[in-house]
């Protein structure tokens, strides 16, 4: 049933939830971005986005479930080798997506 | 990428918006399954489409409002819930650094407004091609509020209507998932970056099965890329 009217607590939730999500990603681009920053800490932000990426994409591919356990036979992990050489040569994140769907949509139909 | 090969040219202001877009399209190809998934759960869990809507607005991160849904539909209190949210997207801190060393020219507002849009998925995006140089913080803000756009409206239809995708279509649950495996490949810019990927990879993997949430993330990525800075000067002494 659909409820109609709106929830302090939730509105209150959210709130709090925005707060605390803009903070984090608002800070740094202050303190940081307008000094010239020590060389060491340039290169070690410079490493972070392939480690973030690397960290976000691996465990969606090797592991699933709620608490994760290890999963190597999941089309998640075999689609992306494939979609990993299509991007590797081409370089196209347009075409690498639409190939990585059109063979996850296989590889779920034939399974 | 041929769409983003030409430099920004500052006589036509029809270039940025166009350029955004065309940045953006993948991450809002992800966005809508995952969006209208997020409405129906949360719409399930008796919480009203405005109050999703506002959430998407306000919040503006996928996971951690999933995962409220979730803590509020057992009756979790307030205040574990926004800890919990916080929790979950520390994430944002490292990647508002990585990419503030590319917009030290410009005004506080505009730093504040794209500040608002820093996702998982448009840091992707944006540092890749700021990297290249020939990305702009206009263009940036173009891929950030279209994701956006995306998200608030794919929550909302999911909130009002239940899914109008069928689950599974097209394979469009591996749209993200895509995404990211290019979006690294164009991070491997050298040894250094292969080797922090491959490092931070495997403790991320590690690191979810031993520990509950998603601070395995953050954790992974500051383990990764301080060993491998530490393994550069080492070398390079």
């Amino acid at each position: 049933m659909a409820v109609t009217i709106i929830h302090q607590k939730v509105v209150w939730v959210i709130l709090g939830m925005g707060l605390v999500t803009y903070v984090p990603r608002w800070f740094p681009l202050m303190l940081l971005s307008r000094r010239n920053l020590p060389q060491w800490l340039v290169e070690w932000l410079d490493l972070i986005p392939a480690a973030i990426l690397s960290a976000l994409l691996l465990p969606e591919l090797v592991t699933k479930g709620m608490p994760r356990h290890m999963s190597l036979w999941q089309p998640e992990l075999w689609v992306a080798l494939p979609t990993f050489i299509f991007a590797l040569k081409t370089k196209s994140l347009g075409g690498t997506v639409v190939i990585g769907m059109a063979l996850f949509w296989l590889a779920q139909s034939i399974i | 990428m041929s769409d983003s090969a030409s430099p920004p040219n500052k006589h036509d202001f029809k270039t940025p918006i166009l350029q955004g877009l065309s940045a953006a399209w993948p991450i809002c190809l992800g966005y809508i399954p995952i969006g209208l998934a997020f409405g129906v759960l949360a719409q399930k869990a008796g919480i009203h489409p405005i109050e999703i809507m506002l959430m998407s607005i306000l919040v503006f991160a996928g996971s951690s409002q999933f995962i409220a849904v979730s803590m509020l539909s057992t009756g979790a209190g307030a205040v574990s819930i926004i800890i919990t949210t916080f929790a979950v997207n520390l994430r944002h801190l490292l990647m508002s650094s990585s990419l503030a060393v590319f917009l030290g020219n410009t005004t506080r507002k505009k730093l504040s407004l794209f500040a608002y849009g820093v996702t998982d998925e448009s840091f992707a995006v944006n540092h890749t091609r700021f990297s290249r140089n020939n990305w702009s913080l206009d263009r940036a803000l173009v891929v950030n509020h279209t994701a956006n756009i995306a998200w608030i409206v794919s929550s909302v239809i999911g909130g009002y209507s239940g899914q109008f995708i069928h689950e599974g279509a097209f394979g469009i649950d591996y749209a993200l998932t895509a995404m990211f495996i290019c979006l690294l490949i164009f991070q491997l810019k050298g040894r250094f970056y292969v080797i922090t990927a491959v490092i931070a990879g495997v403790v991320a993997v590690i690191l979810s099965l031993i520990i509950p949430g998603s601070s395995y993330i953050v954790l992974a990525s500051i383990f990764a890329a301080t060993t491998v800075l530490g393994i550069k000067k080492w070398l390079l002494r």
